[in-house]
């Protein structure tokens, strides 16, 4: 019977909420690609894309438009169903992320109290844990499925690397939730709107664990080894072609993205707008401008992330399982140990 | 070993500063140097609108000239072709008849001229060749084209407008001959 006590409401308030989600993504995930090149080029003293509209603003859909058209190649040597169940993979792990991140407070609609965000499960953190980790399998599947060794080679970097930093962004991640007591990711914002200062003030050196390894699960310059242009041809989508290939690009934004606002929300108070007191406006208002600081968080992030891969060169494949194992590791241990004996000396 | 020249500088090996070792604040130095990049004029010419001025001595397409009068300056006299050290210039002399005179200026002119622009290597030898002032180098390169016979240039690519007919146009290549 509990069929019949079904909140329809609920349900298709959700759907929406996946769907802008979902979708927004995408979109903002198409722009950041325009971003980078954007933002790469203003560093190097060129103007970038600038022809496909207004300040080649339509260049991500031409591009877009240019990744669909592409002919569709498979190689033959390719184990066919696993060639195709990589970038799938890897697209709908980079996407579920979203759904646990809090884009706002709650805003009421038609007379529905609607919290901005998909899911608030109290494991928030741990299920972007388990998805995280779920999407090196794209880049294993789609590097295995290729059977072209530079594949293999940058799909066996790949698992290698993610393995390493999820431990030490782990260890950087339990620090702080030693000071929140929550693995929600709403409660943990909540707390920093309540609270005088945002996270990062607490855990500066987790912060810095977590952002260094975030890089590397993004598979971001410095630390973009798995696809090592001059040493692995593109690595793992080496063989890729058409919108497979941009799956796979998407899904290194999409990743991109999801760090960034889980960052801010653990960090950096996600929807919290400083020295402003929500009260003081509607309540929609206030969802509104506190969704608007998030994505502004976000990008500021996302500039960063671009900001540091056309500053530094990559890494060695020896100096980053040195920085992973031997620096981040204990660093974390250190910040986690220092972290218990101050919660300690407070009681 | 005794240094052959005093150019050989010391290599610093002294090992790394904790600071250093960190590699942080380096990073951060590195990143404030691509940031003060923003700020930098970009040097980059947005080519279909914005040209890049050419230097007066520059050598690019060939131009056939006329006279004050409109005539065709060119005799035929293969000079240029023989000066060609790409053998680019090919050209069939005719002789003027009754009736011409408006259009050749001497008894003998050119019935064919052409020059293939792909084997061109604009060295300007066809221009201090020529005894009539008739071949000049302008300041325009050739523009792609879809074919290779498409880079052969035949008279009516080469000569310059006519200054009586088409004075306008005229005084633009000429313009341009600087």
């Amino acid at each position: 019977m509990t069929i019949l006590a079904l909140d329809w409401g609920f349900i298709i308030e959700k759907l929406i909420m996946i769907a802008i989600v979902v979708f927004a993504s995408l979109g903002i995930a198409l722009y950041t690609t325009f971003g980078e090149r954007k933002v790469a080029a203003i560093l190097q003293d060129r103007p970038g894309p600038s022809r496909a509209g207004p300040f080649g603003l339509l260049q991500p859909l031409a591009d877009g438009l240019k990744l669909i058209m592409k002919e569709e190649i498979i190689p033959n040597a390719a184990s066919k169903w696993l060639f195709i169940l990589g970038p799938g993979l890897a697209m709908t792990a980079s996407l579920m992320t979203c759904a646990v991140i809090p884009w706002g407070s709650a805003v009421d609609v038609f007379g529905r109290h609607v919290e901005l965000q998909i899911a608030d499960v109290n494991i928030g953190i741990l299920y972007v844990f388990a998805v995280v980790s779920m999407g090196v399998y794209g880049i294993m599947i789609g590097g295995w499925a290729s059977n072209n060794k530079f594949s293999l080679m940058s799909a066996l970097r790949a698992a290698s690397q993610a393995i390493s930093y999820e431990l030490a962004m782990g260890l950087a991640l339990i620090a702080l939730l030693m000071t929140t007591g929550s693995l929600s990711l709403k409660t943990i914002v909540e707390q920093q709107v309540q609270g005088h200062w945002w996270n990062v003030v607490y855990q500066p050196l987790g912060f810095l664990i977590f952002f260094i390894t975030a890089m590397a699960e993004c598979n971001r310059t410095p630390f973009d080894l798995p696809e090592a242009e001059n040493e692995l041809n593109f690595g793992y989508h080496q063989e890729y072609s058409s919108m497979k290939l941009g799956f796979y690009l998407f899904a290194e934004y999409i990743n991109m993205i999801m760090s960034s606002a889980i960052m801010a929300c653990m960090y950096f108070g996600g929807y919290d707008l400083p020295f402003f007191n929500e009260a003081s406006v509607a309540p929609n208002v206030a969802a509104l401008i506190g969704l608007g600081t998030l994505l502004i968080k976000i990008v500021l992030f996302i500039f960063l992330f671009m900001w540091i891969r056309w500053t530094i060169p990559r890494f060695r494949y020896d100096q980053l399982m040195g920085l992973g194992w031997k620096t981040l590791i204990p660093l974390a241990l250190f910040n986690m140990l220092l972290t218990g004996a101050v919660i300690l000396a407070k009681l | 070993m005794q240094a052959l020249t005093n150019k050989a500088q010391a290599v610093n090996r002294k090992p790394m500063t904790l600071l250093e070792r960190l590699y942080l604040i380096n990073i951060i130095k590195g990143m404030l140097i691509t940031f003060s990049h923003m700020f930098k004029k970009q040097p980059t010419i947005r080519y279909p609108e914005e040209k890049r001025e050419f230097s007066p001595v520059f050598r690019g397409l060939h131009v056939l000239n006329r006279d004050e009068e409109g005539r065709e300056r060119c005799t035929a006299c293969g000079l240029c072709a023989v000066a060609c050290p790409a053998e680019a210039i090919t050209m069939e002399a005719a002789e003027r008849v009754e009736g011409e005179e408006s259009l050749y200026r001497e008894e003998k002119y050119a019935a064919k001229y052409e020059i293939n622009m792909l084997r061109c290597i604009f060295c300007g030898l066809c221009e201090d060749a020529c005894p009539k002032d008739a071949i000049y180098l302008s300041e325009t390169f050739a523009p792609a084209n879809y074919t290779r016979k498409g880079f052969i240039y035949g008279k009516t690519d080469l000569l310059i407008p006519n200054p009586l007919t088409e004075a306008g146009a005229f005084a633009e290549a000429k313009g341009v001959e600087a």
